[in-house]
């Protein structure tokens, strides 16, 4: 049995929801009940059936709306997706991951055959049934990258490595929480990360370095991260914050369980065998109070990492003018009882 | 000099003398200065491998005192703009090792790095120092048009008239600081405006 696509929207009318199922599977970001930073990062792993982990390159539910609403953002803004020249192989690279990955896990929807260069992808959910050389970017409509990006959900950047650094050459990046492709592309770890507040003085990038470095090939390794968005927008770009940024004055005590959306960002890190880069998907997951609170657990926790967070932490993610509403919101599901160990609900 | 920031801003040295037989200088107004000052230090026949590129303040000074410096070649230009095509044309058929040394505004510095990278050259073998004003260029992350010497903060873009905050992060590939609207989650909320990079 496949997925069943839903058709939302993650714009106007914003008719984003999870199915009961989705929301069980949310990949809640916090294992116990404060959050500061860390360099939370492990092995990338097949994870219990039923999870986001099921597969190592997830398809949801959301699949194909998300495919259109990224569409809709390039037609826009084609500078959301760039690549730097001499990232056409890591580009290659990519499209064979995410071919091999999709076709993996969900053979119902996606076929990969191979004879020598000459490749044939099927893509059913989105109607594809191309045929191409591989590394011949003239038999493709996109370059690589942005041709298999255009079929995958998350935000992908690609890194290159050299003199012991990992440069920001090539991206597709449209779903992203605040920050600009187009800005930060050709800067090392360091020069993108720089506007990131404490993580710096705790040695949290030297560290991530280090660790990110040394992925091998077949060795992937991921961690998470979060944030949240009021309405559930994908596109909540700095190109666009002139647009979005009043939605963070709309947020009322009765419209907080609809509006404010938890966004968790799945992160994973690959090494690219022909070019030797790595490649960073960052899977955005959405979920809204009403949502995430059918869980109580998750009510009870949140409440607490919320109302904890530092000053500095908060001002960076955006919750400023709305955390007081939400925190009061979140109060009344916090009975006080303890918290289980772990990220799963009870 | 700047004061303690993020580490994407750039932070400048002093001039100083690189091995080499090949040596160009890009300079504005008071950056003229810098290399006065470095010539102090330098080995016998060093200029005569040297040459200098100068964009004059509106004041006009320094000339003299740069020419008198006797380099190979001396050019001066009227804008940034003007020396563009000049500038790119050399670093294209610039031989390895050739050093190259930028000195004056950020502006300057900033899009002759960018033209020094477009090139091949590695950022961090480049000489720079900062002398002047601190007005910054700036990209606007809404339209993207690139506003020059801004002196204020926050600004407004020359561009698409959004106020913007003149953020830290700076771009070498776009030679610009970050602007972002900075009364975007409400319009109403107008910040005085002070004029902070002179």
């Amino acid at each position: 049995m496949g997925i069943t696509f839903r058709k939302e929207t993650f714009r106007d009318d914003f008719t984003f929801r999870n199915s009961p199922e989705h929301i069980r599977r949310f990949p809640f970001p916090f294992h116990e009940d404060s959050y500061m930073y860390a360099v939370n990062i492990e092995p990338h792993v097949v994870g219990p059936k039923g999870s986001v982990l099921e597969n190592l390159i997830d398809v949801d539910e959301h699949y194909v709306a998300e495919m259109q609403d990224r569409a809709l953002v390039l037609a826009e803004d084609p500078l959301r997706c760039q690549s730097l020249p001499h990232m056409t192989l890591a580009g290659w690279d990519l499209l064979e991951l995410l071919m091999e990955q999709q076709a993996l896990g969900y053979p119902e929807h996606f076929t990969l055959t191979r004879d020598g260069d000459r490749w044939r992808w099927i893509n059913r959910p989105l109607g594809i049934d191309d045929t191409f050389t591989f590394g011949d970017t003239s038999t493709l409509p996109y370059g690589p990258m942005e041709y298999i990006t255009r079929q995958s959900q998350g935000d992908f950047c690609i890194l290159d490595q050299r003199d012991g650094n990992l440069w920001m050459d090539a991206g597709m990046v449209t779903t992203q929480a605040d920050w600009s492709l187009d800005f930060d592309i050709g800067m090392n770890f360091f020069e993108w990360h720089a506007p990131v507040p404490l993580a710096h003085e705790k040695g949290i990038f030297i560290r991530a370095l280090k660790f990110l470095t040394n992925i091998q090939q077949g060795k992937p390794a991921r961690r998470l991260n979060w944030t949240m968005t009021i309405n559930p927008r994908l596109d909540t770009s700095p190109e666009n914050y002139h647009k979005w940024g009043p939605d963070r004055s709309t947020v009322t005590p009765e419209n907080v369980g609809d509006k404010v959306h938890l966004r968790v960002e799945l992160q994973s890190f690959w090494r690219l065998p022909r070019s030797n880069g790595i490649v960073f998907p960052i899977r955005c997951y959405l979920i809204k109070m009403d949502e995430l609170v059918t869980q109580p657990k998750w009510a009870r926790r949140l409440h607490r990492v919320i109302r904890d967070l530092p000053e500095e932490l908060a001002t960076y993610k955006g919750l400023t003018r709305y955390r007081p509403t939400l925190v009061e919101w979140l109060s009344k599901l916090d009975d006080g009882s303890p918290t289980s160990p772990g990220f799963g609900p009870d | 000099m700047a004061a303690k920031s993020i580490i994407s801003r750039p932070v400048y040295g002093t001039l100083s003398p690189q091995p080499g037989k090949h040596h160009l200088f890009v300079a504005d107004a008071e950056g003229a200065v810098a290399i006065i000052e470095m010539a102090k230090n330098v080995p016998a026949g060093f200029f005569g491998g040297a040459e200098i590129v100068f964009i004059p303040g509106p004041d006009g000074k320094h000339v003299g005192a740069l020419e008198a410096l006797k380099p190979a070649q001396f050019h001066l230009a009227a804008s940034f703009a003007s020396l563009l095509p000049r500038l790119k044309q050399t670093l294209t058929n610039a031989h390895m090792g050739l050093r190259l040394y930028l000195s004056g505004t950020e502006g300057l510095i900033g899009q002759a790095m960018q033209v020094a990278l477009e090139a091949g050259i590695d950022h961090t073998s480049m000489q720079t120092e900062h002398r002047g004003s601190l007005a910054r260029r700036m990209q606007c992350v809404h339209c993207k048009g690139i506003t020059e010497n801004v002196t204020t903060q926050p600004a407004t873009c020359a561009h698409c008239g959004l106020l913007l905050l003149v953020r830290d992060h700076y771009s070498r590939r776009l030679a610009a600081f970050q602007g972002v609207c900075i009364n975007a989650e409400d319009r109403s909320e107008i910040p005085p405006m002070e004029e902070i990079f002179r």
